[in-house]
């Protein structure tokens, strides 16, 4: 049987052949795949149908209803489902932002201080890491919230710091920093200052290469970054003012509020993911061979210069893709907010949205492709900047 | 694999199989008209299976016990002593159901549900009813394929806060933080009563009860707030009850009753009448002591409920006896009542508008004749 033989299919049309072979595996598991989903998504509709289950997502126009006790964007009880679903979304976001930026910089310095000669230091960190990854989460954030809670006086007894810093069980009250004309001088200022620094640190890294020549571009940049503004905020005539809070008869009203509910979530989540990312940082750094360091040493750079330029960045290689787990750790957890009372995605709308419309597969279906979508952006984020630092080989 | 005709065999399977147990339901659906569900659904979803009617009776009766969905532990309502064993008003009125079909009120499991999850509990067919203090509103009866059995228990939504806050009215919250529980109409009502009067106040909601009524007890809010029924039972778990007061306003109508699933009227009549019963039996002063002598007794009302005339049990699929076992098993709504919640009780709870409608109360059954 003579046929034309084409690149990579040897045998044509044939059961031997091992492209056919996987074509009809792979179109018989997506079937099956297909075959699956339809199923489910038929049994639901007949179930939903036969119940008198009301579906689709028309109730996010409807008003809400409710209140939720710390928005970033404006909401009132007449805004819609959709609203309330974006303020608990900001919520969650900020909470997973601030908590990674701190578990990581946390992390770092618990990975090192276990690395440390200082017999004390090292022991330290090595009972944090011990303590903290080997109690359930929720626990700690019980243990936060009341902890944080118990001590606090009540708002009428509140503890004045500073003039119009206060503190209560009703959470850190700061002045609210009002801008007047002319503090776009003051933003305009701080903006040329960045991009300045930015340029001079580009530049003295570009001049280092070609001459070897170093310029302190790092301090000039930051005194910069400084000063500028600075001077924009005296020729301004200090542009702001602050808007104090004031005291009713149960509680502050205006100021910017730091509920306690925040900072113990903030807290517990901090405390928790920084001790597996001192551990991811601890072996990143291990998996560095000695000679590295005896190397660079031998080559005369200082301590810290070896650790900056030599020990890191391999480390790096090993510390990021385990550190992108503990971040999604860190968001996903994030959701536990609903036990003490913050306003988080979950809370808001898995929760009161959920209990009030009844849309059960909706909300659901909802959040749960919030939360994949975060995932993957910072998985993606991360693979990004992995793939930056990742060994090049030459 | 190495046999190729094994691999393709398998190929084919598990791409036809899953299309074959697809096919045939859609197509016994619609050659059905009304439809049965083929085993193969009822095996994937045990709880989706077509309840038509006399289903759930029927899968009641071959599982041998009653599954109620109960609350995770409200004083007087739903709660376990010691030893596990539940007591409660919703508790009895599930017992009394189980009483109704098995002439055994011990034949039944409680489920305790968070009230996020109840409605979905129900809907799945988790539980075969849910009895758990949940009020009986448009949007629940219409919009979530439920059936409400009637009013088990007339409450409304109120406030409690510290005695030393001076606070003696609602209205003068204006500007209080008020903790609560989410995935309650409480929520709502809450926010309702303050827009209406456009006062200013902060809403904490907490997951579970007891860590609202513990942040509460911390001082982090100026005032908890639930049913009125609710917020007598929360007090007894607060460290020094007696500095919390309720404050007298009810700012919601609050109608409790048992709950149950579309698309089975017989479930749906022996949920509603033996509701009806308890309170008959009330009515016409049958209690769990005097009803071995009630049996005798010549009142046609009587003779009727306690199933000595006509066959009432038989049309909703139970035996003639079932309003015996029932009061025999739980007694009837009035011995419930003050057993559970009633002056004598730690609540303290007054019948109020829970008092049958010949004593100045709102409860009111249909007769069973």
């Amino acid at each position: 049987m003579q046929k034309p033989v084409k690149r990579g299919s040897g045998m044509g049309i044939s059961w031997y052949n091992p492209r056919v072979r996987s074509i009809v595996y792979q179109a018989g598991v997506l079937a099956a795949v297909i075959a699956v989903v339809w199923f489910f998504t038929a049994t639901a509709q007949e179930n939903l149908e036969r119940l008198n289950i009301s579906t689709g997502f028309g109730f996010l126009d409807t008003t809400a209803g409710f209140g939720i006790i710390q928005t970033l964007i404006p909401y009132t009880e007449q805004s819609s489902y959709g609203r309330a679903f974006l303020v608990g979304l900001l919520n969650t976001l900020s909470v997973a932002v601030i908590g990674i930026v701190l578990s990581t910089m946390l992390g770092f310095i618990v990975g090192v201080a276990r690395l440390s000669p200082n017999w004390l230091l090292s022991k330290i960190a090595a009972a944090y890491v011990e303590v903290m990854r080997n109690i359930p989460l929720l626990l700690q954030l019980f243990f936060w919230y009341f902890a944080v809670l118990r001590p606090l006086p009540g708002p009428a007894e509140s503890i004045e710091a500073l003039p119009g810093v206060f503190l209560s069980n009703r959470g850190l009250i700061l002045p609210d920093p009002v801008l007047d004309a002319g503090a776009g001088l003051f933003f305009g200022a701080l903006a040329a200052a960045v991009v300045t620094g930015f340029v001079l640190v580009r530049w003295a890294r570009a001049r280092q290469r070609a001459t070897g020549q170093l310029f302190p571009a790092l301090r000039v940049a930051a005194a910069l970054i400084v000063v500028l503004p600075l001077l924009a905020w005296a020729i301004g005539g200090s542009p702001f003012h602050l808007e104090y809070a004031t005291r009713g008869d149960f509680d502050f009203s205006g100021g910017v509020r730091l509920l306690p509910e925040f900072v113990a979530l903030v807290l517990g989540l901090t405390l928790y993911t920084a001790a597996f990312i001192g551990e991811i940082v601890r072996a990143g750094i291990l998996s560095v061979d000695r000679g590295q360091g005896e190397a660079a040493a031998a080559l005369g750079l200082r301590d810290s210069t070896t650790l900056r330029l030599v020990v890191v960045p391999q480390a790096l290689r090993l510390i990021v893709p385990p550190l992108t787990s503990q971040i999604l750790n860190l968001t996903k957890n994030s959701s536990l907010a609903v036990a003490i009372a913050y306003p988080d995605l979950v809370a808001v709308f898995a929760g009161t949205v959920l209990n009030q419309t009844g849309q059960a597969i909706e909300v659901i279906a909802i959040t749960m492709a919030v939360y994949l979508t975060l995932s993957l952006a910072t998985s993606l984020a991360m693979n990004w900047y992995n793939a930056r630092i990742a060994l090049r080989e030459r | 694999m190495r046999n190729p005709v094994a691999a393709l065999l398998l190929g084919i399977l598990i791409g036809v199989g899953g299309l074959y147990f697809v096919l045939p339901y859609d197509a016994a659906a619609v050659l059905a008209g009304r439809g049965t569900t083929p085993a193969t659904a009822v095996e994937t979803e045990p709880g989706a299976e077509r309840s038509g009617a006399g289903e759930t009776l029927r899968r009641v009766m071959r599982r041998g016990f009653l599954q109620c969905g109960v609350s995770q532990g409200l004083a007087g309502f739903s709660s376990p002593d010691e030893r596990g064993r539940w007591s409660g008003i919703d508790v009895d009125y599930c017992r009394a159901i189980a009483a109704a079909i098995f002439g055994d009120g011990e034949k039944v499991r409680f489920r305790p549900l968070s009230a996020k999850d109840r409605f979905t509990a129900l809907q799945s067919g988790e539980v075969d009813i849910l009895s758990r203090n949940t009020t009986w509103t448009m949007s629940r009866d219409t919009q979530l394929g439920f059936d409400f059995a009637g009013v088990i228990y007339y409450d409304g939504q109120a406030f409690m806060v510290r005695k030393s806050s001076g606070i003696t009215k609602a209205e003068q919250l204006a500007g209080a933080t008020i903790c609560t529980q989410t995935g309650t109409t409480t929520e709502l009502n809450l926010a309702d009563y303050f827009r209406g009067r456009g006062l200013d106040y902060r809403v904490l909601s907490f997951e579970k009860n007891d860590e609202a009524i513990s942040a509460y007890d911390q001082g982090r809010c100026d005032g908890y707030t639930t049913d009125a029924s609710g917020l007598y039972a929360e007090r007894l778990k607060m460290q020094r009850p007696e500095d919390n007061i309720v404050l007298p306003e009810i700012i919601s109508k609050e109608p409790l009753g048992p709950v149950i699933r579309q698309g089975d009227p017989q479930w749906a009549d022996i949920a509603r009448w033996t509701l009806s019963a308890l309170l008959n039996a009330e009515e016409l002063g049958i209690t769990s002591k005097n009803i071995e002598e009630m049996r005798e007794s010549e009142n046609p009302l009587v003779r009727r409920l306690l199933g000595a005339e006509g066959s009432y049990g038989a049309s909703v699929g139970l035996g003639p006896d079932w309003v015996i076992d029932i009061v025999r098993a739980v007694g009837n709504y009035g011995e419930i009542f003050e057993r559970n919640v009633g002056v004598d009780t730690p609540l303290g709870i007054e019948r109020g508008l829970n008092a049958l409608w010949t004593d100045g109360g709102v409860m009111y059954a249909p007769p069973i004749r």
